[in-house]
């Protein structure tokens, strides 16, 4: 589903992703995991074009993202993300949120996009919610609508971008638990997260990363009881 | 003092309210069509402030520094007498005024629409780019509405503070307000009733707008 091979992403001359490759199978959750400024954010926002790549080549679904013919938005349509502050329209009630780009891009008739985001937001749990605007809502629910919003495009695959850190403790499960039915619904899925009971539960595999490079993978038994990378132990010693 | 404000004739103020009426209009017609402009203008050049198409950025940039540098009045009187030496055209001196308070709001403006655009927070842009809505279906159904309700309370000043710049047109001849105000005041010798008159129908126009703008924004404050 997805190959990056030799990824390099710079800004200005601040070289940040150093050479990634990674081959990430369809239906396969990963979870990426490493240091604040290791290059995690930039290689999920690789994934969906949000960042130009600087070098190498990212693969998803056949459609190589280096080739300069290729349209941007039919891949991002494909590739959902939620972002750790959730990034909801805040002038639009929630189940417009969920309306917006299915109207926009796929140019679905309102009622069909009504009517999926009703049945998203039942799914997430929310459906009581979809006429009311976010800021009515708590981060918990407000990640439930992000990963609807994302999911009303019906994407191949999901992006998470450390989608519980800005919660408060108690509202970290409710998200993580609508995460593991997708999962478990087939999903596709790549998951900056520090959650490690989630990673050890959900997760196939996990990518330890460093200074810009895949340090380390393995399933996450392996990653986390016995590490072998002298640097995967240290910022697992740090963590848990 | 009061009987000083007694040997005033007030009531005379009557006769002149017909003259004062067409200089209203004017003021009216200067400031809403001017402002109109101003607002495109403004939309335009304040996305060139932003944009990355350097030669758009340049020709923003050097629009809003010449305008915002440079007083209305003299603005104004170079539209009038010097502008027609250069182009070998003349214009009345209405739409001299109509040019002057497009030019002169467009750049201020500008400078509101790209405060208001950058306030957005970069994650809107990013979840709508990400959800597939390419740049310019970004900027419709996300960001300009956002930047919309915030660019009303400096928008408000900056329509008060053009409407009163219409008086300065006066030195282009435009029949606005305060040009018939000093023409009467002169003939008359009635300054001290016109000119507050004159000065109470800007108070009423500018009252008046803010309390309209208070309301829009109220209203969409409701969402
Ligand atoms: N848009 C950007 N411009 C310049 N530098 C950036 C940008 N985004 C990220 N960086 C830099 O890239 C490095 C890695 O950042 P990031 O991918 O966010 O790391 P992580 O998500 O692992 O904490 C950091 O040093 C950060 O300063
Ligand atoms: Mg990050």
């Amino acid at each position: 589903m997805i190959t990056v091979k030799n990824l390099h992403k710079s800004f200005g001359n601040n070289e940040v992703l150093k050479g990634i490759n990674c081959e990430i199978a369809e239906e396969e959750v990963v979870c990426v995991i490493g240091p604040s400024g290791s290059g995690k954010s930039t290689f999920l926002r690789c994934l969906n074009l949000l960042e130009a790549i600087t070098d190498g080549e990212v693969i998803i679904d056949g459609d190589n993202l280096g080739d300069p013919k290729i349209n941007i938005n039919k891949i991002r349509t494909e590739v959902g993300m939620v972002f750790q502050h959730f990034n909801l329209f805040p002038h639009k009630s929630v189940i417009e949120n969920l309306m917006l780009a299915p109207m926009k891009v796929r140019k679905i008739s309102k009622a069909e996009a009504r009517k999926r985001g009703m049945d998203l937001l039942e799914k997430v749990g929310l459906a009581e919610k979809a006429e009311q605007y976010p800021s009515q809502l708590s981060g918990g629910q407000q990640q439930r609508v992000a990963i609807a919003r994302s999911l009303a495009m019906e994407p191949k695959l999901m992006l998470f971008d450390e989608p519980t850190s800005a919660l408060d403790p108690e509202l970290v499960g409710e998200v993580l638990e609508v995460m593991k039915r997708l999962a478990m619904d087939g999903m596709t899925m790549v998951v900056v997260t520090h959650e490690m009971g989630f990673a050890r539960e959900v997760c196939d595999r996990v990518f330890f990363m460093d200074e810009g490079v895949i340090m380390e993978e393995g399933n996450p038994n392996q990653i986390f009881t016995d590490p072998q990378n002298k640097r995967t132990q240290a910022f697992l010693n740090k963590i848990l | 003092m009061l009987e000083r404000l007694e040997r005033f004739n007030w009531a005379s103020v009557i006769d002149f309210l017909p003259n004062l009426g067409t200089g209203l209009y004017y003021t009216l017609l200067i400031s809403v069509v001017g402002l109109l402009i101003g607002f495109i203008l403004g939309g335009i050049f304040g996305l060139g402030r932003i944009s990355k198409n350097k030669f758009f950025y340049v020709v923003s940039s050097v629009y809003i520094e010449v305008v915002r540098g440079t007083p209305v009045l003299v603005q104004a009187i170079w539209v009038f007498y010097a502008l027609p030496l250069i182009t070998g055209y003349n214009m009345a001196s209405v739409a001299a005024g109509i040019v002057v308070i497009s030019i002169n709001s467009g750049a201020y403006i500008a400078e509101i629409v790209r405060g208001a655009v950058q306030s957005i927070d970069k994650g809107q842009h990013e979840a709508g780019r990400s959800l597939g809505l390419n740049q310019s279906q970004t900027m419709q159904y996300i960001i300009w509405p956002q930047a919309f309700k915030r660019m009303i309370p400096p928008l408000g000043n900056q329509f008060i503070i053009s409407i009163k710049d219409t008086s300065l047109l006066s030195v282009i001849l435009v029949p606005e307000l305060m040009f018939q105000g000093r023409l009467i005041a002169s003939n008359h010798f009635n300054a001290v009733e016109i000119y507050t008159t004159v000065a109470v129908f800007y108070l009423v126009i500018t009252l008046s707008l803010s309390y309209i703008l208070r309301y829009v924004e109220r209203r969409l404050d409701i969402q």
